[in-house]
């Protein structure tokens, strides 16, 4: 049975950018954009370091999640006019789209790689723990969170209302494209999303697209390749996570030896000692992090203060390529680092694609991902890339980059003809 | 520097020849949970855990011709992949000392296994943090085509790799 839901007295708006106005009619979906833990995402960017690159992708998570919640609203509005929509899985899934992103923290990425800590866990905690999202969700009827955090988890059983917040073309991926081309100002990204819900249909819990909106998703596809390669994995985006994660290492590798900071990292400390709680992790957001860099720049350790001055100042680390040939020189470059007193712990790192969030579309590997289905006139259902030359071409290309990262500055700076920096320039062919 | 490669790396070189992609997943899925050294992040896709970097981070070893990955035809004369460390992939964990325990036995067990059965194991694992019983109603609900005996082998399966995994490794209970 479909229960009803309160409405509000009057529908509210958004302005947004990308979907110009962003509609909300549901008293729960209002009282859950007004929580703390909602609004903590106004202060984490959706691209995290990325605006040392574009300086215009300033934008947050917040608006993002709201993009999302606006895109599984439209979607499932077109898929309730053709019957294709279980309505009682209505607001499910839209709490799901617009709680999605909850639990990321400040700059996600480098903090779960340096604390090990998992963004899409803490979303899980965030809803079905003690918070007033959780609260507010519980109050729709015992289990209604468990079933919004199953959604996202990907482990709900509807596969079609997990398919619209999570697969190969979903209301998550459309609107970071999107947005993120937007506010990076790069004049690819853009694709119709409009005529893409048009051809969008249901198949066996899954969703399909018409073989007549076919070239739509091509220009999806490609303008995923195309951000892919131009923003999320620009190698000066790359150069400023290495030095922001090398600034959490030295961090806390410092505090565990007791060094005296000046500026003592009290939100941090609970992490440090990995014994953070949730109420601790919610307090964490990219404004707390900032300053600590900022006044990081004055502490006695040299590493730290070089470090968090390189990220505050953007005198970033250069690249060059990691070819196999390096690993046979690696011990010899560390050793000249080390040398050179250069610390390699910390101004040597390797980061290659697998550190990447973002991936490129592939047509499935042995069942694990979905692939993009056509639906053919027929009824038959064929993968995308064997359709559409332009995907076919693009799907058996390399998505594999790495590159070796370095303080050039550092290296220039050393006697000229000491031995170090000659072996550190030989390897590194600079 | 490339460590997690290293360690995915080492491991083919201890199981030999290791066929299929979804295989390889399922199989380092269930050692991390044994406590071995993969750091890769896994998520819930429709065939219980996965991990795209750890997909990519294959890809990378093949790219850098540490692995050698060959295409083979299953019965079902769908495509599935095996790899192999190449000569240049020993060169390479020559520089990565004792990056993995030897478990040997731990891995031939595993992989002796049926690719189907690894993911109803790997499935249980990813909801451990639920009662048995639970877990395997959330199973259930996910995987309609699991069978009731398939879970209790599975569930039989978890605790023999536990029980050797002790034998093998007890530095990592």
């Amino acid at each position: 049975m479909t229960r009803s839901y309160q409405k509000l007295n009057e529908e509210k708006v958004f302005k947004d950018p990308v979907h110009r106005y962003i509609h909300v009619r549901d008293r729960l979906i209002w009282d859950l954009i007004g929580t703390p833990e909602f609004q903590r995402l106004r202060r984490i960017r959706q691209l995290g370091t990325t605006f040392l690159t574009f300086h215009g992708a300033e934008h947050s998570r917040f608006g993002h999640s709201l993009g999302v919640y606006e895109i599984a609203r439209r979607v499932i509005d077109i898929f309730k006019y053709r019957n294709h929509w279980d309505d009682s899985e209505t607001m499910i899934a839209l709490c799901a789209a617009l709680l999605h992103d909850v639990g990321h923290g400040p700059f996600s990425h480098s903090f779960e790689k340096v604390f090990g800590t998992n963004h899409e866990e803490y979303t899980q905690k965030i809803i079905l723990g003690n918070t007033e999202i959780h609260r507010l969700l519980e109050q729709q009827g015992q289990g209604f969170a468990e079933k919004v955090a199953d959604v996202i988890g990907k482990t709900y059983p509807n596969r079609l209302v997990v398919s619209l917040i999570s697969s190969q073309i979903d209301a998550d991926r459309m609107d970071y494209l999107l947005r993120d081309a937007y506010f990076t100002g790069v004049s690819y990204g853009h694709f119709d999303m409009e005529r893409i819900w048009r051809v969008m249909r249901t198949q066996d819990d899954q969703i399909v697209f018409k073989l007549s909106g076919m070239h739509a998703v091509e220009d999806y596809i490609m303008s995923r390749y195309q951000m892919y390669w131009q923003v999320y994995f620009h190698p000066v985006t790359r150069s400023a996570e290495v030095i922001l994660t090398q600034i959490l290492h030295r961090a806390k590798v410092l505090y565990q030896e007791g060094f005296h900071f000046k500026y003592a990292p009290h939100p941090l400390i609970k992490i440090f000692e990995g014994k953070m709680t949730l109420q601790d992790y919610l307090k964490l957001d990219e404004s707390v992090i900032l300053y600590f860099f900022q006044a990081w720049q004055e502490e006695e350790d040299a590493i730290l203060s070089d470090l968090c001055f390189r990220f505050m100042n953007r005198r970033l680390f250069k690249y060059v390529e990691f070819t196999p040939s390096l690993i046979g020189s690696k011990d010899r470059l560390v050793e000249a680092f080390r040398d050179a007193g250069i610390d390699p712990d910390y101004y040597l790192e390797v980061d290659s694609s697998s550190n990447s969030p973002y991936d490129l579309y592939r047509p499935g590997e042995e069942g694990e991902r979905q692939p993009i289905q056509l639906l053919m006139p027929d009824g038959t259902l064929h993968e995308l890339s064997q359709e559409s030359d332009v995907v076919g071409s693009i799907t058996g290309m390399r998505r594999t980059d790495c590159k070796l990262y370095y303080p050039k500055d550092r290296i220039l700076d050393l006697p000229e003809h000491s031995p170090y920096r000659k072996t550190i320039q030989d390897i590194l062919g600079i | 520097m490339l460590e997690d490669h290293a360690i995915i790396a080492a491991l083919i070189q201890q199981s030999g020849r290791n066929s299929g992609r979804k295989k390889l997943q399922k199989s380092i899925y269930i050692f991390q949970r044994l406590g071995f050294p993969f750091h890769q992040i896994f998520h819930f896709h429709f065939n219980g855990p996965y991990s795209e970097e750890l997909s990519v981070q294959l890809e990378e070893l093949c790219d850098f011709g540490f692995l050698i990955e060959d295409r083979e035809e299953t019965q079902n004369k769908d495509e599935t992949c095996s790899y192999r460390i190449s000569e240049a992939g020993l060169d390479f964990l020559s520089h990565y000392k004792n990056v993995l325990p030897n478990m040997h036995g731990l891995t031939q067990h595993v992989v002796a296994q049926e690719t189907w059965f690894l993911e109803c194991v790997a499935t249980l694992l990813y909801f451990d943090y639920l009662p048995r019983v639970e877990a395997v109603e959330k199973v259930r609900a996910l995987e309609k085509r699991t069978m009731n005996e398939d879970f209790d082998h599975a569930l039989a399966f978890i605790d023999e790799l536990r029980s050797l995994q002790s034998a093998e490794c007890p530095a990592l209970r």
